[in-house]
Parts: C-alpha cells; sequence; structure tokens
C-alpha cells in the first residue's frame, strides 16, 4: 500500500512535469538564475582563494644564521620547527645555496661580484624559509625563534636575525584580508540562499495558485496530504534538476570565454581549467541545490494550499 | 431501517457575510435509505450535504456521520470519512490537470487500491456512465452533461457506503438522467445510502421514496414515500 502510493506520487509528479501543470518557463528562469548566481560564487571562491594561496606562498619569515653556524645544529632546528603545527613548510637554505642566489641575483653587476671574488670566504650565512598553515600563526613561529635566539651560557648564538618584524605589517595585513573576505562571503552566500529561496518560493506559490481549487477537491476525495504534496514535491525537484543542468552547461561556454580575463585579474586561476578540474564538484552543488531548492520551495507552496 | 448513519441535531449554518442557510435543522438518515431533499434554489440544500462531508461545519448544533461527530474527527479519521463517503458536487469539481480517467482513478488511488483493481474499475464505470471514448479527455474538453457524468462516476466507482449527490442529474438531457437515477437505484439496491437534491419532478417520481421539502434553511416537510410538491 505504502510502496504503490510511492509508485503513484512519483508517476503523478513525473506526468505533471511533462504537462508543464504548475511551473512556467519564467520559474524556470527565476532557479537558473539562482543557481546561476550559486555558481558565479564558486567561482569566485575558488578564484579568490587561489589568489590568497598565491599571496601566502610569497610571505615567509626567515631566519638568517651566523656563518659560524653548524649545518648540523641548524637541521636539528629545521627539524623542531616542521614539528610545529602551525608550520606549513621550511625551507633550508645552505651557505652554498645562498651564495649561488645571491651570484645570480647580481649577475649584471660586475663590481659586486669582483668584490665577491676578492673575499676567501663566503660571507653569506644560511638561512631558513618557514611558511605558516595561516598568515596568523606567523607571531607564534617568531615568538618560538626569538626564544631560540636568546641564548643561555655556554650555548653558542646560532641566530643573527629574524625578518619578522618587516614583514609584520604584510603578514597582518594579509591575514586581516583574508578573515574579512571569508566573513563577508559566508554572510553574501547566507543571504542570496535565503533570498534565492524566497523568490523562487513564492514563484512557485503563485504559479500553484491556480490548482488551489484542484488541491481542495483532491482533499474532498480522501487524499491523504503527502499524496497531494508529493507530486509537486517530484515535480518540483524534476524543474530544480533541468534548472541545474541548464546552468551547468551555461558555465562552459562561459569559463572559456572568461578564462583570459580570470588569468590576468588573478594570476594562476583559470576560469575554464577550474571548470572543467572541478566539474564533479559543480554538478553537486548546481544539480543538487536545484533540487533541494524545487522540493523545498514546492513543499512550501503546497503546505499554504493545504490548510496546514 | 433502524440504525441511524447520518443525523443532524439542531443544525445551524450562518455562512461569512450573514445569511443563515440552515435554521436549526434535525434530520436522521438511516443506513440503505434513499433520501431526496427537494426546495427552492437557495434553501439550504446545497449546504446541508456539505457538511455530510465535513467540507462545513456546523455554526451551532452538531452532524454526526456514523455516530462520529465530524467537529471532533482527527486528520486521519477526516480521511477516512472522505473515502467512505462517495460525493457528486452541484459543480462538478474535477480535477482539471487530470484526464476523465485519471480523475476517476484517482479516487481509487487515494483509497490505496491495486493498480489491477482501478485498470479493472475505472472502464467498467466509464462504461456505465457511457463515457468510454472520453477517458482520455481533459474536463475543458468535456460538455456540462459529460463533466457531471464523470463526476457520478468518480463518486460510485469507490463502492462508498454514502453516495451524497447535489443535483445529479442537472445538466443531464432525459434519457441521460433516466439512466442515472437507474444506476442511483441500484446502487442503492446494493446496500449504499444516497443522498441526493433535485429541482427535478420526474426524478423524485421515479425514485419514489422518502423525500424531504427544504424552504428558507428549514425542513418543512418529511415525506416517507413522497412526491415532489412545491
Ligand atoms: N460559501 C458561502 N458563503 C456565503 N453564503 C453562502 C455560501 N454558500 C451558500 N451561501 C448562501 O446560503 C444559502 C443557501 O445556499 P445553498 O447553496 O445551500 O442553496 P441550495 O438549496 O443548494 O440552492 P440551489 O438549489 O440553487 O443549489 C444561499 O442564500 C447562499 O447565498
Ligand atoms: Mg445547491
Amino acid at each position: 500500500m505504502l510502496k504503490s502510493g510511492i509508485k503513484r506520487v512519483v508517476r503523478s509528479g513525473v506526468v505533471g512535469f511533462f504537462r508543464n501543470a504548475f511551473v512556467s518557463v519564467s520559474t524556470m528562469l527565476v532557479m537558473m538564475i539562482t543557481l546561476f548566481v550559486i555558481g558565479v560564487l564558486l567561482f569566485m571562491n575558488a578564484a579568490l582563494t587561489s589568489t590568497l594561496e598565491q599571496v601566502r606562498e610569497k610571505v615567509d619569515i626567515n631566519a638568517y644564521f651566523l656563518t659560524s653556524a653548524p649545518e648540523k645544529q641548524i637541521l636539528e632546528l629545521k627539524s623542531s620547527i616542521e614539528q610545529m603545527p602551525e608550520v606549513e613548510r621550511v625551507e633550508y637554505i645552505s651557505r652554498e645555496k645562498a651564495l649561488e642566489r645571491f651570484k645570480a641575483r647580481h649577475k649584471n653587476d660586475q663590481l659586486t661580484l669582483q668584490a665577491l671574488e676578492e673575499l676567501d670566504e663566503n660571507p653569506l650565512g644560511a638561512s631558513l624559509a618557514i611558511q605558516a598553515k595561516d598568515p596568523s600563526q606567523y607571531a607564534v613561529i617568531a615568538k618560538f625563534l626569538e626564544d631560540k635566539t636568546a641564548v643561555g651560557e655556554g650555548e653558542q648564538q646560532l641566530i643573527e636575525n629574524i625578518n619578522y618584524s618587516q614583514n609584520k605589517v604584510v603578514i597582518e595585513r594579509l591575514s586581516n584580508l583574508t578573515k574579512a573576505i571569508e566573513k563577508a562571503g559566508v554572510i553574501f552566500t547566507i543571504f542570496l540562499t535565503v533570498a534565492s529561496i524566497m523568490i523562487v518560493f513564492n514563484t512557485i506559490r503563485l504559479a500553484i495558485y491556480t490548482n488551489k481549487d484542484e488541491i481542495e477537491v483532491m482533499q474532498l476525495v480522501g487524499a491523504s496530504n503527502w499524496f497531494i504534496n508529493g507530486p509537486y514535491i517530484i515535480e518540483g525537484m524534476l524543474y530544480g534538476l533541468v534548472a541545474g543542468l541548464v546552468t551547468l552547461f551555461i558555465f562552459y561556454p562561459l569559463s572559456i570565454y572568461m578564462s583570459s580575463s580570470t588569468e590576468v585579474l588573478f594570476g594562476a586561476f583559470n576560469s575554464f581549467t577550474f571548470y572543467i578540474n572541478n566539474f564533479g564538484m559543480l554538478f553537486k552543488y548546481l544539480v543538487g541545490s536545484g533540487v533541494g531548492l524545487g522540493a523545498v520551495s514546492s513543499y512550501l507552496a503546497v503546505r499554504r494550499y493545504l490548510g496546514v | 431501517m433502524s440504525d441511524s448513519l447520518i443525523k443532524f441535531e439542531k443544525v445551524t449554518k450562518i455562512h461569512n457575510g450573514g445569511t443563515v442557510a440552515l435554521d436549526s435543522v434535525d434530520l436522521d438518515i438511516s443506513n440503505g435509505e434513499f433520501v431526496s431533499i427537494v426546495g427552492h434554489s437557495g434553501a439550504g440544500k446545497s449546504t446541508l450535504l456539505k457538511m455530510v462531508l465535513a467540507e462545513l461545519y456546523p455554526t451551532q448544533g452538531a452532524v454526526y456521520v456514523d455516530k462520529d461527530d465530524t467537529r471532533h474527527l482527527s486528520k486521519k479519521e477526516l480521511v477516512q470519512l472522505r473515502r467512505r463517503v462517495g460525493t457528486i458536487f452541484q459543480n462538478f469539481r474535477l480535477i482539471e490537470s487530470k484526464t476523465v480517467y485519471e480523475n476517476i482513478a484517482f479516487a481509487l488511488e487515494v483509497a490505496g487500491m491495486s493498480d489491477e483493481e482501478i485498470e479493472a474499475d475505472v472502464p467498467h464505470v466509464l462504461g456505465l456512465v457511457d463515457l468510454q471514448d472520453k477517458a482520455e479527455y481533459f474536463p475543458k474538453e468535456l460538455s456540462g452533461g459529460e463533466q457531471q457524468r464523470v463526476a457520478i462516476a468518480r463518486a460510485i466507482v469507490i463502492q462508498p457506503s454514502v453516495l451524497v449527490a447535489d443535483e445529479p442529474t442537472g445538466n443531464l438531457d432525459p434519457i441521460n438522467t433516466y439512466e442515472v437515477v437507474q444506476i442511483l437505484k441500484k446502487i442503492n439496491d446494493l446496500g449504499t445510502t444516497v443522498v441526493l437534491t433535485t429541482h427535478n419532478k420526474g426524478v423524485i417520481d421515479s425514485v419514489g421514496s422518502r423525500v424531504v421539502t427544504m424552504d428558507g434553511g428549514k425542513i418543512v416537510r418529511d415525506d416517507k414515500s413522497g412526491q415532489y410538491m412545491l
């Protein structure tokens, strides 16, 4: 009885969908616009994340060691830093490597190179470049390093200086910006979701208005509420499915068209590459939101006319 | 003819707007009866019938169907009641988005009948009201009389224990009217209680059973084997 009931509800919903009983083209358009905005948000989010990631990778703190610091101790320090939960990555730049980089940077500056040649010893110390998982964590890492700098009796000083204070302002600004963007994104998404549910709900409610009498008749011949509600929900889900798929495919040419501008605007971010690589995620979000939006909106809309 | 199936107890109904459609009506209908209700337009006949299906509730007094006060039914009991009462509405009230076949099948679907039963019963009642060829039509594509016959088919297909028929022959030609009255009589013979309203003297005469006459919201006559008297 329940099984045949479900079968009937689904069949009735599918038949209604093909007869275009209650959702007009305009309702579909409203759904598609909503889903389109959700899609744009997904792209924007990815673009911003990738941009922030790039900036974040350029920011680090460096601990410069004295030329006299033994490599073994530096490497020991490196592994203890790597163990910190805040640390993403630590790079060891040996004295030789530092010299190499210095030479490369000054390859057009004969004077400096000559002066370097005249020294019989490499004047550059080794250093560690440390990257935090989050910009706000640099302070903790800097503190750790500063503690290491303060040497006790009989210990040999290793670290010459830490460039945290120079980078501090940039790092803090980046950290605040990241937080602000994330917060704004969350608020914006919530606002849009609520607004879109309300718009789609109202559109469907108006579309169903003509079925008001029909719903009453169904009640009078003894249909239970879910038997009346069910087909509308199925129908709403099917419309959401179609709207989701159409929107998903609209992003295909659009992401190709936008790819060059996104690269200019966001650096390494390419909208078409993102579309292709994240097709599954986009499908899940757009089609899922469409189906969910259709189901919830029609459920709420019919509920009004059921008088419950 | 003793057990009461439908009982109106001092029922007064005042519609929104203040019209007193029923004025302290007492009426007792027993299981298996065939009752015709007559009266001028606006006498309160439809209002009376709508209370049996709990589409309307009394302003004062109480209506009992199967000893249950319609106002105190749970949601589930209300649904159960409506599945037992077949109703032919005065204005048909078919589901516009469903075909003739689907309209009739719907009444069986809500009652949880099996597909086999539905596939057998729907064509059968369509035959009874002579609408086999119009099964795939939508209500909009039917004449008034055809819509009325769909409404009749929908009401009788569930084999109701009570059939409430509000002017079931209002839009029919004499031949169709005669056939519908024969169907109603046959259903009554099989045990269904029938309550109908009509303005048609011929219908009353050919039914030849109890006639209740209403005027201005009151029952003014109740003849055990009456005739049409206005
Ligand atoms: N929903 C309503 N709202 C307000 N007044 C109503 C409503 N339904 C009926 N009435 C009033 O109640 C009175 C009785 O109406 P009812 O429909 O019961 O008459 P009736 O006997 O069925 O008439 P007819 O033979 O024309 O069908 C009428 O005066 C009508 O105007
Ligand atoms: Mg009437």
